[in-house]
């Protein structure tokens, strides 16, 4: 294995796109470290898949769409676990809304709570 | 509690115990108030890079609307076949008043860079402006992974260390306390006990004496009645010399 981990990606066409020229991208014959989410994508794939990537030792990053994520909540809700980091990134199409992230939600409640 | 032998030297080790349990308590506390002013700090800082983060990225998803005008539709091209990650992340340790934390950091592995022959027909430039700004964007959002991996590492170092300060202040620290109170109750009653038994052997000798004395005197009167009662001049003959 290579040193350093790798940035897995969930999210709609744009966005895997984008960060597929990046550089991110990395597919060998039995493993892929990102989803392309489409309109006819069913759910279970993308739980069973987001499952996977936190099982994962080579996965550092996993970086979600928020409107994939927020279909993830009941999953994220109860994910406690340091690496790999699951981050919630705008989409194209969906503004980026801190209200929905779960780590923002802490922050708010911490800095509200604290400040 | 009641399970320690109330000695003195039980009292000396219990003393020694509150005194170290009382300097781990603020030991403790100074520790959470470090990590309470760091984890401030990066709730702070994840707060600002994630409202900036929005702005990046749309200003990425429209360079790659513009890549699409260019050079038309190469997303399928660009999830094809198989590839090696360019970039990777490195993990790396800071340290927080001995918590330790992950921290991200970008590189590059230095792998060719796939599909470049993408956009050859047209829109090249446009598509490597893509490539630019996404990875700007990449950049920061392993920047703010890293400060939510340390967001999350120290909100637990945080519980835990608060569980602990409170364990001490109102378990630990009350329990020694308690067996020292015990202790002293307890040296107290044995020392009451051994003050009454002596007051009472003292009591006891006073009174045996006061009979011996009493005895004696009685003896030392009998004495005297009796040589004043043995002794008469008239008995005596004359003495002629």
């Amino acid at each position: 294995m290579e040193a350093g981990k790798l940035v897995a990606v969930i999210g709609d066409e744009d966005t895997v796109t984008g960060f597929l020229l990046a550089g991110v991208g990395h597919r060998t014959a039995d493993s892929c470290n990102f989803l392309t989410v489409k309109q006819d994508t069913k759910p279970d794939v993308v739980e069973s898949t987001l499952k996977a990537f936190t099982q994962r030792d080579d996965i550092g990053i996993i970086l979600i769409n928020q409107h994939v994520a927020n279909n993830m909540r009941h999953i994220l809700k109860d994910y406690n676990q340091t690496i790999p980091t699951i981050l919630e990134i705008p989409s194209k199409e969906h503004p980026y809304d801190p209200e929905q992230d779960f780590i923002m939600q802490r922050v708010n409640m911490f800095l509200g709570g604290g400040a | 509690m009641s399970e320690v032998p109330p000695t003195r030297m039980n009292q000396q080790v219990f003393k020694a115990k509150k005194k170290a349990a009382e300097s781990g308590h603020r030991l403790l506390k100074k520790k959470a108030d470090a990590l309470k002013v760091k984890f401030r700090d990066y709730a702070k800082a994840i707060a600002e890079t994630k409202s900036s983060m929005a702005a990046d990225s749309s200003s990425a998803f429209f360079s790659l609307t513009q890549a699409e005008y260019a050079a038309g539709n190469f997303k399928q091209k660009v999830s094809e076949g198989s590839m090696t990650a360019r970039v990777r992340v490195g993990a790396g340790i800071d340290n927080v008043a001995g918590v330790k934390l992950p921290v991200f950091s970008y590189f590059e592995t230095g792998a060719a860079t796939d599909n470049a022959s993408l956009g050859l027909v047209g829109g090249g430039k446009k598509i490597q402006m893509v490539r630019e700004k996404y990875t700007v964007l990449l950049q920061n959002l392993i920047k703010l992974a890293s400060l939510q991996t340390s967001f999350v590492t120290l909100d637990e170092a945080m519980k835990v260390t608060n569980r602990r300060v409170n364990a001490l202040e109102n378990v630990t620290i009350p329990k020694i306390q308690g067996v020292l109170d015990y202790i002293d109750r307890e040296l107290d009653e044995l020392e009451r006990e051994d003050f009454t038994r002596l007051k009472l052997v003292q009591g006891k000798k006073e009174v045996q004496e006061e009979q011996q004395r009493k005895m004696m005197k009685e003896a030392e009167g009998h004495n005297d009645e009796d040589i004043m009662g043995t002794f008469d001049a008239g008995d005596d003959e004359d003495v002629v010399f």
